[in-house]
């Protein structure tokens, strides 16, 4: 008796337990992030080194314009679209603001140069927005027009090669440090990419602008009927993420302290559309989530670096990110079958 | 219902192609306020069509509409909720990955805070939500905060019935609000179209293929046939036999 007794409230901890369980692993963030901290776990044992500061300062540093780049991409994704361009803005941004601030050029102030190449990224963003949904191009045709356009717009405001990144050692401290000025141990960048990633979180989960770009991409007719303007939901997130990726070019930009008129393009779209696919969100609409994209991209560029510390050739990268992309996304379909089983559609 | 009632909805000489398709030609129908019409055709006869330009879901090519007794060019669906029109569509208009709650508030989402910081009050959102399903009867529902996604089809119907009845509209269109539905949930549903009607206040078009329905809670009938409205009368003056001949005879011909 005095086991039976005991036995509820035993129980009942070990039912709460696995219910929290449960819920966490309901949470489309879960596999990603436990993926996260298997492969740190794994670096740090085989390598002693992974978890050491300079790495951290590597990956954190790193993985910063993947992450803003795939905050923008994943509210796009979410309302049903795709921006392939996204990649050039972030070159196109930097060199707007060296356009407007570089002494060899109209030696304005950055802050001015700053908000142009801003606004001009969203008048990219807002070019793709209206033709997908007022001229009814497909995104994916839309943004591949505009990525070999701002290639070559990049290219001649730059006259084809590097220049340096204006900006004086404040503004190099705030929006991208050089290795001898980290805030807060870490570079600023890092702070701007998680700062702004839970920000667009924070948007899609608590605003009504949120709620109607998860029902655009869920169901667009049925959002159109239900009275949502799910053309100016589209429009808007393509400015968003335009505006993210030049910001993010801006910020890289100062960080390595030079502009190529050939940095970002397809590979970082491509880097974090694949970081925002395996951190849960649909390539098909109506689902995703900005922090799952930030574990994506993190754990892409966990195992770029990770590789690299255990002595992998540069050759063997390209092979291990596609094969992770690879496993991961069946790892991810097969774990979002298992979870909605039984529900009937 | 009283023959004097002031009108609720006029829809005068309406017409609407789609391309080469002719969806209406030249339709006109009232709608008295606190009157339940029954709208009845064959697929395709253009029923959906006249519900989507009455809600401002499209713009009908030529013709005019009073709401009221005003004439109005209805921009959008927005503008027809202003105007105290609201619609279950027949496709439901719901966001399957959405729970039942954001669903039941889209686009009127309930939010706290002021000018850009109003973020949505999900809580109030939930507990309107299962106060609109208690009362439309889907008991078999468990949580508001289930996706629609696992909602059967009469679920579903159930909320967004209570979606539009729950809108505080005064003209409500229901396009096959009742074909998803086992016989005792669409009793529900009819029940509860019978108290608003009782209410007197909120003035119904309610499309059905099932004649008995529609004679149960409609004081009007209208046939629509070929993009044009063939046959009008108050279900009092006809019968389920009646109309089903009629529509037979033209079969016939």
């Amino acid at each position: 008796m005095a086991v039976v007794e005991g036995a509820p409230s035993r129980r009942r901890a070990s039912q709460i337990g696995w219910r929290a369980a449960g819920a966490f692993l309901r949470q489309r963030e879960a596999s990603i992030f436990l993926v996260a901290v298997a492969l740190v776990l794994f670096f740090e044992l085989k390598s002693n080194a992974f978890l050491g500061s300079d790495n951290i300062k590597n990956v954190t540093e790193s993985m910063s314009p993947f992450a803003l780049i795939a905050a923008g991409e994943v509210m796009l994704l979410i309302c049903g679209e795709i921006d392939l361009a996204v990649g050039r803005t972030f070159a196109f941004a930097p060199a707007i603001v060296w356009l407007i601030s570089s002494p060899d050029k109209h030696h304005l102030p950055i802050w001015l140069g700053v908000i142009v190449a801003l606004v001009l990224s969203a008048a990219v963003g807002l070019v793709n927005g209206v033709v997908t949904t007022l001229l009814r191009v497909p995104s994916f045709i839309t943004t591949l027009a505009m990525l070999y356009l701002l290639n070559g717009i990049t290219l001649h405001l730059l006259s084809g090669s590097q220049q340096f990144m204006p900006g004086g050692p404040t503004f190099q401290n705030i929006f991208g440090s050089q290795p001898d000025h980290y805030f807060l141990w870490l570079n600023s960048e890092f702070y701007w990419a998680a700062g702004l990633v839970l920000l667009v979180q924070f948007v899609l989960w608590w605003t009504r602008f949120g709620l109607h770009t998860f029902a655009t991409g869920g169901n667009l007719l049925g959002a159109s009927e239900a009275g949502v303007n799910v053309r100016a939901v589209k429009v808007v997130n393509f400015v968003l993420v335009n505006v993210l990726a030049g910001f993010a070019g801006i910020l890289d930009s100062t960080r390595v302290t030079t502009i190529v008129p050939l940095q970002g393009g397809p590979d970082y779209m491509f880097f974090a559309v694949a970081g925002a696919v395996i951190g849960g969100t649909s390539l098909f609409g109506g689902v995703g989530t900005v922090i799952g994209s930030f574990i994506g991209v993190g754990v892409l560029t966990i195992l770029q670096t990770g590789f690299n510390i255990l002595g992998y050739s540069a050759f063997t990268f390209p092979i291990i990110i596609g094969l992770a992309i690879l496993l991961s996304m069946v790892a991810t379909v097969q774990f979002a079958r298992l979870r909605n089983l039984g529900r009937f559609q | 219902m009283n023959a004097a009632a002031p009108e609720a909805l006029r829809v005068e000489h309406v017409s609407k192609r789609f391309g080469a398709v002719v969806a209406l030609q030249d339709v006109s129908l009232t709608l008295k306020r606190g009157e339940v019409l029954g709208l009845v055709g064959d697929n395709g006869a253009g029923k959906s069509t006249l519900i989507k330009i009455i809600t401002g879901f499209h713009r009908p090519d030529s013709g005019r509409i009073f709401v009221n007794g005003e004439e109005t060019v209805i921009r959008s669906v927005d503008h027809a909720r202003a105007l105290g029109i609201d619609t279950v569509y027949q496709d439901l208009a719901l966001v399957p990955g959405l729970s039942v709650a954001h669903n039941m508030f889209l686009k009127r989402e309930i939010v706290r805070g002021f000018g850009p910081f109003r973020l949505l009050d999900n809580r109030e959102m939930r507990r309107r939500a299962r106060q609109y399903v208690d009362e439309i009867g889907i008991a078999t529902l468990r949580s508001v905060t289930s996706e629609v996604a696992t909602l059967s089809g009469g679920q579903r119907q159930a909320v967004a019935i209570a979606r539009s009845t729950h809108s505080g509209a005064n003209i409500l269109l229901l396009d096959e609000p009742l074909a998803a539905m086992g016989a005792r949930e669409g009793k529900q549903i009819l029940d509860l179209i019978q108290e608003l009607r009782e209410r007197g206040d909120v003035s119904m078009i309610l499309i059905a293929h099932n004649y008995i329905h529609v004679f149960e809670v409609a004081d009007r009938v209208n046939l629509l046939r070929g993009g044009e409205i063939t046959f009008d009368k108050a279900t009092s003056e006809t019968s389920v036999e009646e109309l089903t001949e009629i529509v037979a005879a033209e079969y016939r011909r």
